[in-house]
């Protein structure tokens, strides 16, 4: 059951949740409205009109969750974000097989979820103090993605059996690989009171810890960089600042540009599920043409799956694209697939 | 046999035949007999048919399984994927005809030398070290490395010439290397991949021994073959020791300027030997030899590394020569195919290679057009 | 050695002959389900002239004479129904020439699929032809010769109707050459303005002659391609869909797969679409145009464009692409076979209806694999079941499903795409009396003693 207040709604002095919105135009009394009909279970045009980029919640610095909402409320309307075809392929997709792939799993693991680009990026020293326990498996997958499609019931039947799997690996501290899935455990399971019996980690506060420790092997990258920030990274806003924290640490020069922290535009992948074409193509236009303007030679992501969206995009503008990890890695000395 | 539970996946697409851009077929068998029942997915299905007691065997389908020069090329186009243990699985056949008895005489013949006279020449084991005289090459005393020679480098006349320029340069370069002569025994790689297991083991267990027994900890061998035997069969039997074809020693030692190359101009095209190649993924280190030689021109044939064509000696063909005879026996294709790069020396890392590429340009009659050359034997060219 | 051997021998040579029980097994099958049926003799000709001696003596002898590409067809057509010689094509193997302006090649009838790709890419880079997803050793004439498709398919029909005309040895072993290479030493156009003579080989199996030449159509090979896939989990819209995509005349290849497996194909059809471009203007031009195309599905949920994980959209890629053959080791059995009858695109739904039925009726892996042709005034749906050839009862399972296939196309009034000589019989059947009658006529003139290739195509 999803823990959400009207009241603060009612006493929003500035219902930023809507007012910001980068999709809709909504000034505060109508922002209010319409957060108060969306609880009470009536219509309203942001249950048809919202794109699902997530950032309402981070806007919403009142302890309320917005995006769940509207997103609970468009599957008791059977109201469809996504074509059925789509989540149904989602769905499959993350259909548990039992076929996971553990490390030496100790109380302390990396958690991969089931993207296998992770299995490549997690080399080399940043991680030897924790590897080789990890896992990875559709047995690990969050679900998060399913806000997207308007199907938190998938969640809610799905995100517990996740969670007892990490309990009955006995694990205390995981370390989440992929942002998405510490919104899960640190967002987005406490908003369903659903207990979550380790403690999770960014990967990003991982990796600023583990660069201060190998401090001494870090050469300056010396180079300006853009960030792709993901919708994932709306549900963990309060590590938004280990961004700066890594870039300053290794000598990256973080450009200042039009789209970054909350106004962050998404990858567009997603939008094209939902709108086809128009909407996807203008914000990823915007969004490399900002890159470009800023004046970044490189653009690092911190979700594969906006790496894989546009990764040829902006290599194609003459920014290299590289993972997060891959840039920290660059920094301490090691070999990646890119080269500085 | 083994691998029999994989045969029936077999689906004789033909993917195995080919390069891998699809340019031309790679297969050495293939490319002499054309019969698909030489090529890879008609051996699969073959060996089935005999093991199922469809098909019972014949000098023609001993011809067939033996045909094979285990060049990998199946392993490397096929896109199936058991494509590692293709040519693992026309091994095992040839074991099954082995142990039955019904191999071809030429087959049974190289058993019977090995296992006499220690070489398949059926030389005295007292002359193995006697190509070695008159060089500066030592007999092993706790040298950094065994010079291992091989079979074909100690005794047949055109290899013998490699294994003296591969050892006199390595010497020049400031490498520590002694020879077994007399005391070397053969390596194996051939007698497993014909099948006879039991003699192969024999073989190894001896070598491992015997290298245990001097302390040999480094081995640098001239022939590919006998590379790929150590190191890729000999630690499942307990062999502990680091082993280095010749041109992965001498290419390191070139870029750091340890031998005084003078130019020398040549257009030259590489050969890439399939044990060193395909087998043990190793094209560069040969190239950047040839490449550190000032006023050489590499150039490379259509099929190079991993697509390159098979002289027709691997797999025992070098002895039992089922591969040969004709316009198509695939050195005569390979020699044809650096004539077309307009090459002058077709440079080889292989002795076994070298001594087919070298038939094929007197066969083709291009003695005046082309010569082959060990790579080691063109270091030495622009030494002097 | 028996005199025919001698004979045969005469011809091309010792060693490229052969009556031993090696080849009469290996040759005696194709990869796929038909019974195997012994040849007596393989053949490896090197030239035109040696296939004529070869049809010649098989005429005086009475000896079936069966031409053989890479035997890739799946459903028997060279293997020898009646025994004789299998020709084996393979060592004609030239690429003889290429004329760039015109833009078509002429290759002799055993050169691969793969070889001719491979070469226009070195030589000819912006010239392409309609490759099939048949692995490469398959042969040009070979999939001329059975209709294939390829890649161009959707924009240019059949590969048979991208040719230029061929040379073909006649039962009676005379050459002749079909198409504007009847009459000068260009080869630019099959049959028209003059009567179409291709029509009376091709789609015939070899059994009224022997292809030793075609002259392939070449077409424009733009610097980029890509993939896009629009799914639906409703078969019914399918067709709309497929309409709204050929209606832009943007897309290369349209292609639809369904299967159950991997799970992220699980219960949606797949339409996948290919586009090209020499920059990146025109392809996004065309990517664009599509996506709009598709709003509609869009807006009212019905489907969507996928995102393709970048291993997926590697192997959909390739040319030809390898998953067409690994397909056959899902089972780990080494087995795949399909029936393809040639529909209208609007039959799709009941055929996803028919493939799923027989699926589970016979408890068998599948795949969905469907090609749109010219278009979309028709498509290739292709019923693939995948085995393992080791399990009898698998074997036998695929057997009966793929014979209800062929049923239920002869029932909706699909036409077989190389069909099996059941099917072939089965369409003989149906066919309009007259028209089966000119096959009559077409088959006993040209091959009066029945030596090619017999058992195909045969009105009796």
């Amino acid at each position: 059951m999803l823990e959400f207040n009207v009241n603060v709604c009612k006493n929003c002095p500035t219902s930023d949740c809507l007012v910001k919105c980068q999709y809709m135009d909504v000034d505060k009394d109508t922002a209010r409205e319409q957060m108060v009909k969306i609880y009470n279970g009536e219509d309203s045009f942001v249950l048809h009109d919202c794109v699902t980029c997530y950032a309402c919640e981070e806007y919403c610095r009142r302890g309320n969750h917005p995006f769940y909402l509207i997103t609970e409320r468009r599957e008791e309307k059977d109201i469809l974000t996504t074509p059925r075809a789509i989540t149904n392929q989602w769905v499959n997709i993350g259909e548990p097989t039992g076929k996971d792939r553990l490390g030496d799993v100790k109380e302390r693991v990396l958690s991969l979820g089931f993207m296998p680009e992770l299995l490549q990026l997690v080399r080399g020293r940043l991680f030897e103090d924790v590897m080789p326990s990890y896992l990875f498996g559709n047995d690990f997958f969050c679900h998060v993605v399913f806000i997207h499609f308007a199907k938190p019931s998938v969640i809610r039947e799905r995100l517990p059996l996740v969670i007892d799997k990490y309990r009955n690996l006995g694990v205390k501290e995981v370390i989440c690989m992929h942002d998405e899935c510490y919104g899960a455990f640190a967002s987005l399971a406490p908003a369903y009171g659903i207990e979550v019996p380790f403690t999770p980690i960014h990967y990003y506060e991982y990796l600023y810890g583990r660069l201060q420790a190998l401090s001494d092997d870090i050469k300056p990258l010396n180079i300006t960089a853009a960030y792709q920030r993901p919708c994932s990274a709306r549900l963990s806003a309060d590590k938004q600042h280990y961004v700066r924290d890594i870039m300053e640490l290794i000598g990256v020069d973080l450009v200042h540009r039009e789209y970054e922290d909350e106004n962050a535009l998404c990858c567009g992948e997603v939008m094209g599920w939902l709108h086809g074409y128009d909407l996807k193509d203008d914000l990823q236009k915007r969004n490399i043409d900002d890159m470009v303007e800023s004046g970044a030679d490189y653009c690092f992501f911190n979700c594969n799956a906006c790496q894989n969206a546009l990764s040829e995009k902006v290599a194609k503008r003459g920014i290299k694209p590289v993972h997060m990890i891959d840039l920290c890695r660059m920094a301490i000395g090691e070999k990646t697939e890119m080269e500085v | 046999m083994k691998h029999e539970d994989i045969i029936h996946r077999c689906f004789r697409c033909g993917y195995c035949k080919l390069t891998g851009d699809y340019d031309d077929f790679n297969c050495p068998a293939y490319r002499k007999f054309r019969f698909e029942t030489y090529s890879p997915g008609g051996r699969m299905w073959l060996i089935r048919a005999w093991l199922n007691d469809e098909l019972k065997t014949s000098p023609r389908f001993q011809e067939i399984l033996f045909s094979c020069a285990t060049c990998a090329n199946c392993v490397k186009h096929c896109v199936f994927p058991f494509s590692d243990d293709l040519v693992n699985i026309f091994i095992a056949a040839r074991e099954e005809m082995v142990n039955q008895g019904i191999i071809p005489p030429e087959v049974r013949d190289y058993f019977k030398n090995i296992s006499i006279s220690g070489n398949p020449y059926k030389e005295p084991a007292a002359d193995r070290g006697k190509w070695a005289e008159e060089t500066a090459i030592e007999p092993y005393n706790g040298q950094e490395y065994l010079f291992y020679v091989g079979d074909v480098g100690s005794y047949d006349d055109r290899a013998q010439k490699i294994a003296r320029a591969v050892g006199e340069v390595l010497i020049k370069a400031g490498l520590s290397i002694g020879i077994l002569a007399n005391k070397e025994n053969s390596d194996g790689n051939e007698v497993r991949a014909l099948g006879e297991t039991g003699l192969f083991e024999f073989l190894a267990d001896q070598n491992i021994d015997l290298f245990k027994n001097r302390g040999i900890k480094k081995v640098i061998t001239l022939d590919p073959h006998a590379f790929n035997a150590f190191k890729n069969d000999y630690p499942e039997r307990g062999a502990e020791f680091e082993v280095y074809h010749y041109t992965q020693v001498l290419a390191p030692l070139l870029e750091a300027n340890k031998l005084p190359l003078k130019a020398f101009s040549a257009n030259v095209t590489y050969h890439d030997p399939c044990y060193l190649g395909r087998h043990n993924e190793e094209y560069e280190a040969p190239r950047a030899i040839l490449q550190a030689i000032d006023g050489l021109e590499l150039v490379e044939m259509q099929q190079n590394r991993e697509n390159a064509f098979c002289c027709g000696g691997g797999g025992g063909n070098f002895f039992t020569d089922i591969l040969g005879g004709g316009d198509d026996s695939p050195n005569r294709i390979r020699v044809r195919q650096a004539l077309d790069t307009g090459a002058e020396i077709l440079a080889v890392a292989c002795p076994q290679c070298a001594g087919m590429l070298d038939d094929a340009v007197k066969v083709e009659k291009l003695e005046d057009r082309l010569e082959v050359l060990d790579v080691a034997e063109i270091v030495a060219r622009a030494l002097s | 050695m028996s005199d025919i051997v001698r004979s045969l021998a005469d011809i091309v040579g010792e060693k490229y002959v052969s009556d031993q029980k090696e080849e009469a097994f290996f040759y005696s099958r194709d990869p796929g389900l038909m019974p195997a049926r012994k040849p007596d003799y393989v053949v490896l000709p090197k030239t035109a002239e040696e296939v004529q001696a070869i049809v010649r003596f098989a005429n005086k002898e009475k000896i079936p004479v069966v031409p053989m590409g890479a035997s890739l067809s799946l459903t028997g057509l060279a293997i020898p129904l009646r025994g004789g010689i299998v020709v084996d094509m393979k060592r004609m193997n030239r690429i003889i020439s290429v004329n760039e302006k015109s833009r078509y090649a002429v290759v002799e009838g055993g050169t691969s699929q793969g070889a001719l790709k491979s070469y226009l890419l070195k030589n000819y880079p912006r010239l392409r032809h309609s490759l099939p997803d048949a692995p490469p050793a398959a042969t040009i004439a070979a999939n001329v010769m059975i209709h294939g498709q390829g890649r161009l398919s959707q924009q240019h029909g059949f590969n048979s109707d991208m040719i230029n005309g061929f040379e073909v040895i006649l039962p009676s072993g005379e050459i002749c050459p079909i198409g504007s290479g009847s009459m000068t030493s260009e080869w630019f156009t099959r049959g028209a303005p003059f009567p179409d003579l291709s029509g009376l080989f091709l789609g015939w199996c070899g059994s009224t002659g022997i292809i030793t030449k075609v002259a392939v159509r070449l077409y424009p090979n733009k610097k980029m391609r890509d993939v896009e896939i629009f799914i639906t989990d409703d078969e019914e819209i399918v067709p709309e869909v497929v309409y709204e995509i050929t209606h832009t005349e943007m897309a290369e290849d349209v292609l639809i797969f369904t299967q159950p497996l991997p799970s992220v194909f699980k219960d949606n059809h797949h339409v996948s679409f290919y586009i090209t471009g020499d920059t990146e203007e025109e392809l996004e031009f065309k990517r664009k145009v599509i996506w709009r195309a598709l709003d509609p599905f869009i807006k009212s949920n019905d489907g969507g464009f996928m995102s393709i994980p970048p291993g997926v959209k590697g192997s959909l890629m390739e040319m030809p692409q390898t998953s067409a053959a690994r397909i056959a080791d899902i089972k780990k059995g080494g087995g795949f076979e399909y029936s393809g009858p040639v529909v209208p695109v609007e039959w799709y739904p009941q055929c996803a209806r028919k493939l799923v039925e027989l699926a589970e009726k016979y408890d068998l892996a599948y795949s969905g694999m469907i090609r749109i042709i010219a278009g979309g005034h028709c498509m290739m749906y292709a019923f693939a079941f995948t085995f393992n050839r080791a399990d009898a009862d698998m074997v036998e399972r695929t057997k009966k499903a793929l014979e209800e296939v062929s049923d239920f196309a002869l029932e909706i009034g699909g036409l077989y795409w190389k069909p099996n000589v059941d099917e072939q019989n089965m369409a003989i059947e149906r066919m309009h009396p007259n028209t089966r009658d000119l096959m009559r006529m077409v088959k006993s003139n040209l091959d009066p003693n029945g030596i090619m290739n017999p058992g195909n195509w045969e009105v009796v």
